[in-house]
Parts: C-alpha cells; sequence; structure tokens
C-alpha cells in the first residue's frame, strides 16, 4: 500500500514537470545495443536467488552515481545484492603497489564488479588506479560498443560499432627509463600470448554477437617487428573463424574514415594506445564519456563494467552529475550474468528518459554547460527512479 | 661538386632574419630548382598535374625528378633522394608506400627521408574550405607535430621469443626544438593559444619530459596562452567541437592520430597539404600522407591537396604572387565553379578540375602559356 502510495506521488510529480505521459506506452524494441558480453553464461551460485556484485563507487561524482544506479536497481527489483568496497593503492609487502585486499576478495568471490570514476594522478607517485586494478584482476579486454542513442544529437548519425581494446601491455606497460639526463625511453610491449588472446576474444565476441567483420588497427608500416606481430596473430586467429570478416586498417586511415563515415565499421580490435584514442573518439562521435558504456573482461571470469568519465571534482556532491554511463555499463553487466529481462527494462526506460526532451535537455545541460539550478537539478534521480518505476508496473 | 649560394655563405638565413628554414640555395637565372619525388599510387598522376599547371602560369621553378621503388630492397634510391634535396633544399612529394609484410630490416622510406633530413617539424593547416560540406564549420587549426623521434624511432627487438619491446624516445633537445617552432609560428601567425596534447598520465617520464618542455618555451612566450590536453580527450573534442583549437603541438604518434581527425573534419585527405620543416630543408606532400592505392590512375583523385602543397612551396621559395594566384584558383573552383571530385561529393575527374584551375588563373592572371 505503502509503496502504491509512494508511486502515484512520484508519478504526480512527473506530470507536473510534463515527463510522465499518462497512457500505454510500448517499450519499444531497443536494438542489441549492448551485447552480450558471453553468450554462453555459467550457472553461478546464488544464494537465495541473490548474486553478490562487488561495487566500486569511486572518488568525485563516483558515490553519488553509484547510489543513483543502486536506487534504479532496487526500484526494477533486479536479484543483486551489493558489496561496497573501495580502492585506494597501497603498498604491499616488497614494495609493490596493491589495491586493498578486502577489494580483492570480495572481487574473487562475487566475479562481477561495477566500478565507478577513479582518479588518475599525472607525473607523480603511484601508479593510475585503474592501471592497478587491470594488473590485478588481468583484465585482457576493454569492450565498448558505440551505438548512436536515439535523442541524444550529435553530427555524427547511425554509429555502431564496438572497440576491443588489449588492456594489459603495449605503450601502457609503465616501463620507463632515463638513458641520460634529457633523454627518456619508453617500452612498449607486445606479446604472443596477449595479442592472440585478444584477438580471440574479439572473434568470439563478433561471432556471439552476430557482427560481420573484424578489423585490426595497427602501425606496422613504421612499428614492423611489434605491431606486425600483433597482426600476425590476429590473422593466424582469423583463420578459424571464417564466419567473420577479416580486414586490417592502418591507425591514421581509420581515424580519417571514422570522422568522415563511421558506418564503415564494426568491430575494431587494437593494441592498447590506439585502443585508447580510438575508443574516445568513437564515444565522441555518440555524446561524450556521459552517455556511454564499458565492461573489461578478465581472464578468470571476472568482468568489470565501468563508467568511462572522469572523476568531475567540480561538480561532485551538487546532485547534478549524469549516471547514464554507469547505468548503461550496469545494463551491459546484467546480459553478462543473464538476467536479460531486467537488462531490457532498464535500458529501455533509460533510453526512454533519454528520449524525453524535457529531462534530458536538462540533465545534458547540468553536465555540459554545468550550470546549477539547484532547486531544479534535485529532481534529476528522482525523475530517472520515476520513469523506471512507471515502466515497471506498465503490463 | 660545387654550389652556387646566391645569399651570401651559411649567414644567408641570420642576415635575412628568417626564422629557423633558409632560403634553399638551388637558384640559377633566376629560376628554381626542386627535387620532385613521384611516389606511388595517386602521386605521379598529381605530381604530373602539377608540373602542368606550374608550365601553364609561367612559373620560374623546374623540377629535377626522383623515383624511388618501393619494392627494391636497398637504400641506395632513398639516399640519391636524400642527397638531391640537400642539394636543391626544397622537394615536393608524394607518398612511398611500405609494405608492412617485409621484415623490420626494411624500414619506412618517408620516415628514412624525414630522418635523414631532419626535417623535425610537421606543419598542417586545418581549416574549412568554401563550398565543401562537413559536419562542422569554421576550423581553423594548425597543427605541429614533432616529426624525428617519439613512437617513430624504428628501434624494436624481440630480447625473448614472443616478446617484442619498441622505443619511445623522447628527448629534451627535440621535444625543446619542437615547441619553440610552435610558439614561434603561433607568434608570426598571430595566434592566441597553444595546446600541447600529451598522455603524461600513462607515460609519466616520457610525455612528461615534452609536457615540461612545452611549459619552459611558453614561459618565454607571455603573449600567447598554453594549455594542454590528453590526447584522447582531444580526440573526443575534436569530433564534438574543433572550433575550441588554435595551434597544438604535440609528439609523432599523436600527431599522426590527430592530424588525421583534423583532415577528416575538414573534408578528407584530398584537400589538405602539408610540410615538413627542417633547419636547412623543407619538403612539401599532403596533409595525410596516402597513396590511394586503390584510385590510382583512374583519374578521379582530389588535386587540392597536393596543389596547395606546391602553393605552399612557392610561398617558401618566396614566390608568394604566383602562390596566392593559384590558390585563389583553387578556392575559386571549389566554392564558385562548385566542381569536386569523387571524395568531395562530386563528379568531376581530375583533369576537369585541373583544368577549371587553369582556366581561372587565366581569367585573373597574367599572361599564360597556352590558351584553354
Amino acid at each position: 500500500m505503502a509503496g502504491n502510495a509512494w508511486r502515484s506521488t512520484i508519478l504526480k510529480l512527473l506530470e507536473r514537470y510534463g515527463a510522465w505521459i499518462t497512457g500505454q506506452r510500448k517499450p519499444e524494441e531497443v536494438s542489441r545495443v549492448m551485447g552480450a558480453v558471453k553468450s554462453q553464461t555459467q550457472p553461478r551460485t546464488f544464494s537465495r536467488g541473490m548474486q553478490t556484485v562487488t561495487i566500486i563507487p569511486g572518488d568525485g561524482i563516483g558515490p553519488e552515481i553509484s547510489s543513483a544506479v543502486i536506487k534504479i536497481f532496487e526500484a526494477a527489483k533486479v536479484p543483486i545484492q551489493w558489496e561496497e568496497r573501495n580502492v585506494t593503492a597501497i603498498k604491499g609487502p616488497g614494495g609493490k603497489w596493491m589495491i586493498p585486499p578486502e577489494a580483492k576478495e570480495s572481487m574473487d568471490k562475487s566475479k562481477i564488479g561495477l566500478k565507478g570514476p577513479l582518479k588518475t594522478p599525472i607525473a607523480a607517485g603511484h601508479p593510475s588506479m585503474n592501471l592497478l586494478l587491470r594488473k590485478t584482476f588481468d583484465l585482457y579486454a576493454n569492450v565498448r560498443p558505440c551505438v548512436s542513442i536515439e535523442g541524444y544529437k550529435t553530427p555524427y548519425t547511425d554509429v555502431d560499432l564496438v572497440t576491443i581494446r588489449e588492456n594489459t601491455e603495449g605503450e601502457y606497460s609503465g616501463i620507463e627509463h632515463v638513458i641520460v639526463d634529457g633523454v627518456v625511453q619508453s617500452i612498449k610491449l607486445i606479446t604472443e600470448d596477449a595479442s592472440r588472446r585478444i584477438a580471440e576474444y574479439a572473434f568470439e565476441y563478433a561471432r556471439n554477437n552476430q557482427r560481420a567483420s573484424v578489423t585490426a588497427v595497427h602501425k606496422a608500416n613504421i612499428m614492423r617487428m611489434s605491431d606486425g606481430l600483433f597482426l600476425r596473430k590476429c590473422r593466424e586467429v582469423a583463420e578459424n573463424f571464417k564466419d567473420v570478416k577479416f580486414t586490417e586498417m592502418y591507425l591514421d586511415t581509420v581515424c580519417l574514415n571514422m570522422v568522415q563515415d563511421p558506418t564503415k565499421f564494426d568491430v575494431l580490435v587494437m593494441p592498447n594506445l590506439y585502443g585508447d584514442i580510438l575508443s574516445d573518439l568513437c564515444a565522441g562521435l555518440i555524446g561524450g564519456l556521459g552517455v556511454t558504456p564499458s565492461g573489461n573482461i578478465g581472464a578468470n571470469g571476472v568482468a568489470i563494467f565501468e563508467s568511462v568519465h572522469g572523476t568531475a571534482p567540480d561538480i561532485a556532491g551538487k546532485d547534478m552529475a549524469n549516471p547514464t554511463a554507469l547505468l548503461l555499463s550496469a545494463v551491459m553487466m546484467l546480459r553478462h550474468m543473464g538476467l536479460h529481462g531486467h537488462a531490457k527494462k532498464i535500458e529501455t526506460a533509460c533510453f526512454d528518459t533519454i528520449r524525453d526532451k524535457k529531462v534530458w535537455s536538462r540533465a545534458v545541460q547540468y553536465t555540459a554547460l554545468k550550470k546549477n539550478p539547484v532547486s531544479e537539478s534535485v529532481t534529476l534521480i528522482l525523475l530517472f527512479i520515476g520513469i523506471c518505476l512507471s515502466k515497471f508496473n506498465v503490463v | 661538386m660545387c654550389e652556387l649560394n646566391i645569399w651570401g655563405g651559411v649567414g644567408g638565413a641570420e642576415l635575412r632574419g628568417k626564422r629557423s628554414v633558409s632560403p634553399p640555395p638551388a637558384k640559377y637565372g633566376g629560376r628554381h630548382t626542386v627535387t620532385l619525388i613521384p611516389g606511388d599510387g595517386i602521386g605521379p598522376e598529381l605530381l604530373n598535374h602539377v608540373r602542368e599547371l606550374f608550365r601553364f602560369c609561367c612559373v620560374p621553378v623546374d623540377f629535377e625528378v626522383v623515383t624511388v621503388d618501393s619494392s627494391v630492397v636497398s637504400e641506395d634510391e632513398i639516399n640519391n633522394a636524400v642527397t638531391a634535396i640537400r642539394r636543391n633544399g626544397v622537394a615536393l612529394k608524394g607518398n612511398i608506400e611500405t609494405n608492412h609484410n617485409l621484415p623490420p630490416s626494411h624500414k619506412s622510406r618517408n620516415n628514412l627521408l624525414r630522418t635523414s633530413l631532419d626535417l623535425y617539424a610537421n606543419v598542417m593547416h586545418c581549416q574549412t574550405l568554401p563550398g565543401v560540406q562537413t559536419r562542422h564549420k569554421d576550423i581553423d587549426i594548425i597543427i605541429i607535430r614533432e616529426n624525428t623521434e617519439g613512437e617513430y624511432s624504428s628501434l624494436e627487438h624481440e630480447n625473448v621469443p614472443g616478446v617484442v619491446e619498441s622505443l619511445k624516445i623522447i628527448t629534451r633537445v627535440n621535444s625543446l626544438r619542437i615547441a619553440e617552432y610552435a610558439f614561434k609560428l603561433a607568434r608570426e601567425k598571430g595566434r592566441r593559444r597553444v595546446t600541447a596534447v600529451h598522455k603524461a598520465n600513462i607515460m609519466k617520464l616520457g610525455d612528461g619530459l615534452f609536457l615540461q618542455c612545452c611549459k619552459e618555451v611558453a614561459a618565454g612566450y607571455p603573449d600567447i596562452a598554453f594549455d594542454n590536453m590528453i590526447v584522447d580527450n582531444t580526440t573526443m573534442q575534436l569530433v564534438s567541437k574543433p572550433q575550441q583549437f588554435d595551434v597544438m603541438v604535440m609528439p609523432n604518434l599523436y600527431g599522426n592520430v590527430v592530424s588525421n581527425v583534423c583532415a577528416g573534419l575538414v573534408g578528407g585527405p584530398g584537400l589538405v597539404p602539408g610540410a615538413n620543416y627542417g633547419k636547412n630543408y623543407a619538403v612539401f606532400e599532403t596533409a595525410t600522407r596516402n597513396t590511394g592505392k586503390s584510385i590510382a590512375n583512374k583519374n578521379v583523385a582530389n588535386p587540392t591537396a597536393t596543389l596547395l602543397a606546391s602553393c605552399l612551396m612557392l610561398d617558401h621559395l618566396g614566390l608568394v604572387d604566383y602562390a596566392s594566384m593559384i590558390r585563389k584558383a583553387i578556392f575559386k573552383t571549389l566554392s564558385e565553379t562548385r566542381l569536386h571530385t569523387a571524395d568531395i561529393g562530386g563528379l568531376a575527374t581530375t583533369s576537369e578540375v585541373v583544368q577549371s584551375i587553369m582556366r581561372e588563373v587565366q581569367k585573373t592572371g597574367p599572361l599564360t602559356s597556352e590558351y584553354i
């Protein structure tokens, strides 16, 4: 009874703001946008039907958007129980930097994680937190599906591609030396195993998600041995996946063609640095990091889904942050776990919210232009929850 | 073989108060000699059009053609080209293809040329051209890219089978040099802001050193604002709001990515010219360095980038009037006559575009060698 009262209050609030249109609205068939990272889901141990997921809120706007996602999941009655952990770099025995042992334990047990943005210091002290997490759980593949969001206008329409980036080695190996004063050498590491692993993942992803082609992005004309090795491994793996078309393209050609006609691309697989640049480029095409989901797949069945935007310390705590990226990553996570029904509900609700210009324009205004009319901003998360609620109760 | 240096010895450049590049010594009887390297793909046909246009406009430039066959393993041909450029001081080139399936001992010919001549600055001016349809308007960015070191050092080895290491070298000397070049150019062109593009949050020592050098040089130019941006954020900003950028300076690989993104934003690889400057030499080519194998010899390639590169070369030689005459004709063809090749959405052939440019020159310019 109390639940119904709460629901009608929310709906009245939404009506007042014009965000809710009374009457039946058929949830539109959303394309398999945030495709399942794996099609076969392993049976997981459930305790009383609830699955544990480790949530790492992060820094800056991290805590608020994480709580928004938790609230939305509660409203959607998703069978997940959250275990909140914090990660800060601590020096372990032997002087090596590592993440706190409680965080590692929780992750190893639950195997699934959702992460908010973490701070990265520039040119100082300990290595980046994101890098540490990757090393700890051997998160070798970063998957970022970039699909144009209906209702969110960008100069690029009909973008539908996936960037798969090798996440552990390459230019980000972190190995640098000062040879003599004024000469610095950074080492880019490419190994056979890692290249084969990422190529296999990319082709499997393409096959499981009915994608037509995989393109390897490289600069083998200049970095003959390293990118040459990467290419060779991709070619070898392609032999085992004859149903997926394999092409190779130079990094500069990909960049050039991507900004002219992004519809030419399907699945892209590449080493670390190129992946970093290209995945952010593609995120920019669909509207920025605030709406882009991302998943990291690890070697031992561990998968961490994250929002890839920054910590935005200037709007932290002001209730202005846009939770879409973390929410869509959470939807990706649900699909990975096999909870497709819930995933679809939340995703539809999210896109409907975005399509509803009134709510969305304010959200975008706040995040993009950083305006702060406090009185209106308070309703943002409520609106999200409200719309989700209404969706879940509509037959 | 003795070189006739009309500008009065080594001190020529300093006497004339010019920036870092000295005027080329190869000028005989009022005519300049320029090395021409046709390259592969669309290079030869487009450079032929350049020669045709120059002949038509009576430009006092003679070309010394040096072919470099990309399939040959020996480095003699590229060394000959380098010697020719040392002799003439200026070159116009097409892109030489690199077969990346050959072993690492076969280095990229273009890269060899750049490092042998120490062409440390690659300058590309991206601006929205009148008459070309693009998603973004009012783009005007100058990209200055370090051209000799960074990820393009070609230093790789395989210590353990299956593990390859590639070295990225950043030096203080080269970083200071490119930053100095960027700020000097910004001041010359009246630009307000220089942005350094880097990835110093991950490559703390390497890109950290580059950023440090840029900051040091910026301190000497208080009239020009200096800021920095991480490369992935840069690409994202470029596809959403490219109008915010003014002058950008960066190491080699990021320069490759950013220049290709910007070229795509203003209309494609067929529209933007590029220049490589060193202390004593200058080489001009298209900005995105494509061979265009798939459209070679089909008369569909866009000649604009190569023709604009030849205009940059004429500016460098001091033949400013010829350069502006040809440039005006090119822009008129693009915007008024609207004769576009396939890459920018039109149906014209390369020769039609070149003919149209020659017609424009004839209408407005001095007496030409033939009548069109």
